[in-house]
């Protein structure tokens, strides 16, 4: 058996995806805190909530721990500063606090969330790119003065809007790390930065050009894949027989994290009970679908900032902010975010920051949470009302309707179409390893519809017969290509070569311009074939020549679908960057 | 004669039940069965060929029609005709040519002899024709044309030309019986050779650093593969589970066990891996006569994916496998539907089943069909027991291994 590697979690240095929210804030196990300090500073600004960040912040990163030098004394002064800092922290402790190995490091992240705090606001705002910001900071020069002025920047960034609980910390840290400093450095530079932060909420138009995704997590490299375990709160058991072709991509496997987590429940105070109880169900497998996904984590944050309070010397905003995004780096690990999962945190953060001092706390928190029932109501119960409206026109007396596993959406189409007493029949094809369509195929047969089932080998067979088939969408990229279960593409593609039309069906917060890949499930489904006897795979892990691939979503092509029935509309695939634009950023606008 | 009844009984038996399954195993068994057959027909004096060619069309008719959809037996029917009147031509052949020691110089014989060698030669002429033509007026009228100049001929002798020809038409009998076995001897052997010919080809195919993908198991990839890896060409394998039989795991053990690095991957996933895939080898439960491919269910699916990423999609196929039937509809007609048990538990679903509201159509239909039809033009390469061809030169191998007369099975109704 090969050697366990190590497992593989999302390094938060690293760059990420644009909408997955950040990891757990950086390692306390680096060696050079101040020399992590800056690079905390870099790249928890990339990885926050803005979707558009381009980090150059790895470069500068190393190179700054390459400058170690001088920092480290600096900064060990820095964590010599203990109680005072330390008990501004207030009741709501980060995650790292808990996770890292020695408590002496603390103020140290905080100082680091601080700065991410600021970063975040500021950044996320305008949906800018900290590209700007670190274009302020040299990406070539490993200078320390020059990342301390980072530093400083951020600190200084914090001034104009924060408490004064947020300026302390950075007090503290600028006097002592900035010994031989220049002074005009910093006014100036930060200067850069107030000026972006009035520039009102529309992002400049040079923006735009930056809003382009950060390259992903680098699960290859196995230098940052070793420091995010020692982060990682689940412990992921590194797949045994990874597939090579895979290798960018987190290959684990499930099972031994469950009943780590649920002894963990109680030692983990970071972590809300609620966020904590949808992690261990995305985990186990007991919530499935990215609608349902997502309105699950989205009820689990609105418990989150009820329960929510400020503590003292902070805002709410920011520091609800961090806690959300801690809870939704849990929400990582436990299982990577769909796209619409993405979109929804967006939503929100942006609500977050849009909360004034004026309102009190609990004003506050029940405009946020009445905001995310709007989401939820909008974007997905009435956005599917409408959907199931347009697709409903399409079904005619005497159709033949072929579907793929089990779309909920798909589901209430067929059963509104059967309340308006259109005579169709419906064929259900089903995929191994989670044969999810003979839920549906209870379900249908239950409410008495004329159902054929069979499985996805036999596609062709049964095309023939096929008048219309209706599919459900995990997300649909700009370029209309459609990225859903693993199979549709199959599906699909056996549908073009009939001549018969595929229609899409899928909200419009599920749309989303960039390109993501879910990561590859538990091998181990393929092996267990439920109900037989003999399964000859059972020790695929011993045989060293053998690996198991369980893809779990794949990309349909666009000229595969015929159309796409959102609740703006029945679009055909290449009008969907048209919708992205128009639609996209209005609710961000609200 | 009751042994090859009770034989060819037990035969049609387990065809009809499905025991045997698989194209080399059914022809394999067909040829033998027909070799007994052979062995133990009684044949008339004249016209033998004409009289083993029916005693084979009847049993064969029996045959298809216990199960239509394993074109292996009907495959190896028509074959063993075919040698039976190439056996019977070339005996003709030599049989003018070469001096017939055991003919009494005589009038009559003299008179036989001569017309024989005449109407020989016009039979032979017609039978070479017939190779490459489909039946048609004039051969069914040289044939009987044949047919009555040999009766002609036997009738005209006295009782020692009788004695002479009749012993010269057993040893020719004999022969015509011997020789059709020894060649039903070599087509069996054909057939359970035709791996280790295929797969010396593979490493013409196979290159360093491929990756190649198949679906479900078969034997002759098996050979194919492994016979490429002994050659050290470094390659991996995506198998693709092949649901519902899921003899894709069954192939990747096969292959592990053989040293070569496999993936197995669910059936869905094949259009996510075809792009990293170099070439699709398959194998065909059979290739019909315009190219088509009659082959496990999924493949039809692979081969549409392969054609969108252009990735070559070769199909290993034993000769034997070679229909001389054009399709027509052939996913309906040429497939066959298994238990829907493999599917679906039926407790799972007896309870909702219940709520029937008895419009009289069932609620609940399964279809599992067990073959696919791949198009030819969707295939690149055929790789048989003689070479690699394209599907549009496989009805050209229809003629080498099959007569125009029996492709139709059925016997004409005796006037």
């Amino acid at each position: 058996m090969e050697p366990r590697r190590p497992s593989r979690v999302i390094d938060p240095k690293v760059r990420k995806v644009g909408f997955f929210t950040p990891g757990p804030p950086p390692d306390r196990t680096r060696s050079g805190p101040a020399a992590t300090t800056p690079t905390r500073n870099q790249s928890p600004v990339s990885n926050s909530l803005s979707p558009v960040m381009i980090p150059p912040a790895r470069h500068a990163s190393d190179n700054l721990s390459r400058a170690v030098g001088m920092p480290v004394p600096v900064a060990s002064q820095l964590h010599a500063h203990p109680p005072a800092d330390s008990l501004q922290v207030g009741s709501y402790t980060p995650s790292d606090s808990v996770i890292s190995a020695s408590p002496t490091r603390s103020p140290s992240s905080r100082i680091g969330l601080d700065g991410e705090f600021s970063e975040d606001s500021i950044n996320w705002m305008k949906r800018s790119n900290s590209g700007r910001i670190s274009a302020a900071r040299p990406t070539g020069g490993p200078d320390l003065k020059q990342s301390v002025e980072a530093l400083i920047n951020v600190a200084e960034g914090n001034k104009p809007g924060t408490t004064s609980g947020m300026s302390a910390p950075a007090q503290t840290s600028k006097p002592v790390n900035k010994p031989n400093q220049k002074k005009d450095g910093p006014p100036m530079v930060s200067s850069t930065i107030v000026p972006e932060r009035k520039g009102g909420d529309k992002p400049p138009e040079k923006d735009r050009k930056k809003d382009m995704p950060p390259p992903r997590m680098q699960f290859d490299d196995k230098s940052r894949v070793e420091k995010a375990k020692k982060r990682s709160v689940t412990k992921q058991t590194e797949a045994r027989n990874r597939v090579e072709l895979f290798r960018h991509l987190p290959q684990y496997e499930r099972g031994n994290q469950l009943s780590d987590l649920e002894s963990k429940f109680f030692q983990l105070d970071h972590v809300h009970p609620a966020v904590y109880k949808v992690g261990l169900q995305f985990l186990a497998g007991d919530i499935m679908w990215s609608n349902t996904r997502c309105i699950a984590m989205l009820q689990a944050f609105q418990k989150v900032i009820e329960d929510y309070s400020t503590p003292s010397e902070k805002t709410l905003a920011r520091d609800l902010t961090s806690k959300i995004n801690s809870s939704v780096s849990f929400l990582i690990e436990c299982r990577p975010l769909s796209i619409s999962m993405g979109n929804a945190i967006r939503f929100l953060k942006s609500r977050i920051a849009k909360i004034t001092l004026a309102q009190t706390e609990s004003e506050a928190k029940t405009f946020l949470c009445s905001d995310i029932d709007r989401y939820i109501n909008e974007k997905i119960v009435l956005a599917d009302k409408v959907i199931v409206r347009h697709a409903v026109t399409k079904i005619r007396d005497g159709d033949v309707l072929l579907t793929y596993g089990s779309s909920s959406l798909v589901e209430m189409i067929l059963l509104h179409a059967h309340e308006l007493r259109r005579q169709f029949r419906v064929v259900v094809v089903d995929s191994r390893p989670n044969l999810e369509g003979q839920q549906l195929l209870r379900r249908l047969v239950e409410k008495g519809f004329s159902c054929t089932y069979t499985h996805i080998n036999a596609v062709s067979y049964i095309m023939h017969e096929v008048t219309r088939i209706f599919l459900g969408a995990a997300s649909v990229l700009s370029n209309g290509t459609v990225y859903s279960t693993v199979g549709t593409a199959c599906i699909a593609m056996v549908a073009h070569a009939h001549h018969v039309p595929v229609l899409i069906c899928c909200e419009s917060y599920k749309f989303h311009e960039r390109v993501q890949l879910d990561s590859i499930c538990n091998p181990d489904a393929i092996a267990k074939v439920p109900g037989r006897t003999n399964n000859c795979l059972d020790d695929w892990a011993g045989k060293e020549n053998l690996q198991l691939l369980n893809l779990a979503y794949d990309v349909t092509p666009s000229d595969y679908v015929s159309m796409i029935v959102t609740e703006h509309g029945m679009i055909p695939p290449t009008s969907v960057p048209v919708i992205v634009r128009e639609y996209g950023r209005e609710h961000l606008l609200i | 004669m009751l042994d090859t009844h009770a034989l060819v009984h037990d035969f049609l038996n387990k065809l009809k039940r499905r025991k045997i399954e698989g194209s080399k195993g059914t022809a394999k068994l067909t040829a033998e069965l027909l070799r007994t057959v052979i062995s133990q027909q009684r044949i008339p004096n004249t016209n033998q060929a004409g009289a083993l060619v029916d005693a084979i069309k009847a049993i064969g008719e029996q045959l298809v029609a216990a199960n239509p959809v394993e074109l292996a037996v009907g495959n190896v029917v028509r074959r063993v005709l075919h040698i039976i009147r190439e056996e019977d031509l070339s005996l003709m052949t030599s049989a003018i040519g070469g001096p017939s020691l055991s003919v009494i110089s005589d009038d009559e014989n003299d008179v036989d002899r001569d017309d024989y060698p005449v109407l020989s030669a016009a039979a032979v002429a017609a039978s070479a024709r017939n190779a490459l033509r489909a039946p048609s007026l004039q051969t069914l009228l040289e044939d009987m044309s044949h047919s009555a100049a040999v009766h002609h001929s036997s009738s005209s002798v006295d009782d020692s030309e009788e004695k002479t020809k009749s012993t010269d038409k057993n040893s020719r009998s004999r022969k015509l019986k011997h020789n059709v076995i020894e060649t039903v001897n070599e087509l069996i052997q054909d057939i359970a050779a035709c791996h280790e010919q295929i797969a010396e080809q593979a490493v013409e195919h196979i290159h360093h650093n491929e990756i190649i993908l198949t679906l479900g198991s078969s034997r002759t990839v098996i050979e194919f593969l492994c016979a490429a890896k002994e050659k050290k060409r470094s390659f991996r394998v995506f198998v693709a589970e092949g649901a519902p039989r899921y003899e894709g795991h069954i192939l990747a053990k096969e292959l592990i066990g053989r040293g070569l690095q496999t993936t197995v991957i669910t059936d869905s996933a094949v259009f996510a891996m075809i792009s990293r895939v170099n070439m699709v080898i398959v194998g065909a439960h059979a290739v019909m006569a315009n190219g088509g491919v009659i082959a496990p269910v999924g493949l039809n699916m692979v081969a549409l994916a392969a054609q969108r990423h252009a990735v070559p999609f070769v199909v290993l196929a034993g000769i034997h496998k070679l229909c001389p039937l054009y399709p027509h509809k052939p996913e309906v007609l040429l497939n066959e539907l298994r238990a829907p048990s493999e599917l679906l538990d039926f407790g799972e679903f007896s309870n909702c089943m219940d709520s029937s509201t008895g419009t009289g159509f069932p609620l609940l239909h399964v279809a599992n069909p067990a073959f696919d039809y791949v198009p030819p033009k969707l295939v690149s390469l055929f790789i048989t027991d003689n070479g690699g061809h394209n599907p549009s030169y496989m009805y050209r191998l229809i003629a080498d291994y099959y007569s125009a007369d029996d492709l139709v099975l059925q016997r004409k109704p005796a006037s």
